[in-house]
This record gives C-alpha cells, sequence and structure tokens, in this order.
C-alpha cells in the first residue's frame, strides 16, 4: 500500500495511537499530584524536570493531532460544500497549529 | 418509469428513532467538539499558570468562579464520556463485544456511567462550591 493509499489508516492509527499516549500520560499526571493543593513553585519545578517536559509536551502534540483528526472527520461529515470545507479545514488546522506552537513555547520556557 | 412508492424515507435524523450505539457515537462526537473548543482556553490557562506566581494564582482564581466552574463540569463530562465511549470503540476494533446484545449493552453501560459522572460532578463538584 502507498502512503498516500495508507492516509486513511494512518488517521484511524494516529487517533488510536495519541488516544492511548493522552490516557498515560492524564495518569501519569494524576498520580504525581494525587488531587492535593498545587503550589506555584512545585508545579513550575515538576514541569522543569525534562522528563515530565519531554512528557507534557508529547502530550501537546498527542492531544492536538487527535483534535484535529477528530475535527477534520466532522467537517468532512457534515460540511458538504468545497468551499465551505476548505475554508473550515484550514482555519481549524491554522488555530490548532498555533495552539501547539503557543503551549510548546509555554513548555519549553520553563526548562529554559 | 413510475418508482413511486408510498413508503416513507425519513432522510431527517431527528425523525428517525436512533439506536443506543448512535446515541452513544454522536455524543461522542459532541463531546469531542466541545473540548477542542476548549484548548484556546485550557492552552491560555496553562500559561498563566506557568508563567509567575501572580499568573498561577489568577488562574486558580479563574478556575473558582461559579460559571467557569460550570463549564468544567460540562468539560468533565463531555472527558468522561469520550474516554469511555472511546475504549468501547477500542475494544470494538478487536472484535471484542462485536455482537449485537454485547455492544448494545456496553453502549448502555457508558451512556449510564458518563451521565452518572454528570451528574456527580454536578452534586459533588459544583453545588459545593456555590453553596460555600
Amino acid at each position: 500500500m502507498s502512503w498516500r493509499a495508507a492516509a486513511g489508516l494512518r488517521s484511524w492509527l494516529l487517533q488510536r495511537l495519541s488516544a492511548l499516549y493522552i490516557v498515560v500520560f492524564l495518569l501519569a499526571l494524576a498520580s504525581a499530584w494525587g488531587g492535593g493543593a498545587v503550589s506555584f513553585e512545585a508545579w513550575r519545578a515538576w514541569v522543569a524536570q525534562p522528563l515530565a517536559n519531554v512528557g507534557l509536551m508529547l502530550f501537546v502534540l498527542a492531544l492536538l493531532g487527535h483534535a484535529w483528526v477528530g475535527a477534520r472527520d466532522v467537517v468532512m461529515d457534515y460540511v458538504k460544500p468545497v468551499q465551505w470545507r476548505y475554508l473550515l479545514l484550514v482555519s481549524i488546522g491554522l488555530v490548532l497549529a498555533g495552539l501547539a506552537l503557543w503551549s510548546l513555547r509555554i513548555v519549553l520556557l520553563v526548562s529554559g | 418509469m413510475n418508482h413511486t412508492t408510498h413508503r416513507p424515507v425519513f432522510l431527517n435524523l431527528l425523525r428517525i428513532r436512533q439506536s443506543v450505539m448512535a446515541v452513544l457515537s454522536i455524543f461522542h462526537r459532541i463531546s469531542g467538539v466541545l473540548m477542542v473548543l476548549a484548548l484556546p482556553v485550557l492552552v491560555y490557562l496553562l500559561s498563566l499558570s506557568l508563567r509567575d506566581a501572580q499568573g498561577f494564582a489568577q488562574a486558580a482564581d479563574l478556575l473558582q468562579h461559579p460559571v467557569v466552574r460550570l463549564l468544567l463540569v460540562l468539560l468533565g463530562w463531555a472527558f468522561t464520556h469520550h474516554l469511555l465511549a472511546g475504549i468501547r470503540f477500542m475494544l470494538l476494533d478487536f472484535d471484542i463485544g462485536i455482537s449485537r446484545a454485547a455492544a448494545r449493552a456496553s453502549a448502555w453501560l457508558v451512556l449510564s456511567a458518563s451521565l452518572l459522572a454528570l451528574a456527580a460532578l454536578f452534586v459533588f463538584y459544583w453545588l459545593p462550591g456555590v453553596m460555600s
């Protein structure tokens, strides 16, 4: 199967792998904080740890990738006129890409 | 050519009696769209919380507002439903619980659990915050 022909399979796989990572990361986050009160210093120190830092950036990418595949599926199912479909997909893609860069910048600045 | 029949053709989704699986599936979409809409606010809160101590306190204050807490209840439902329905869909991918009876039963299970979570969030998270 060519790379293009596998596009649907790729999205399908991305959706499931990102879902698994999102759940694993949230479980790790929950076990790290356990519902207790959080101070600014402790929160920032936790995010500055290399493992948590990289884990958080991967989480951002997994979450926004998952959001993109899901939102794209919804748009393609309900928005038929091709110009609206393109406009919506481009807008959603730009917003999600912007959010990804913004989040990565936030997380990277903590470690720096 | 006479293809006219008098059978009703309901292309209007609102006029078709949906199965519980279909309801689950549409809630999966609605909950997903809700969470996508919340993303900009969540990233903003992340940036506030990591900026400095004032920003962290500002984010914490924001999360105490009754309206924000009500939105969090909604997001909590969306997350719970999306997670449980997602696990169910993934099990179906692996042919687990694929029979009609099992798929119906698991759909009811997920739907009741997510509605229960919504009620629990409202009663144990939102109400105490408003009462105090």
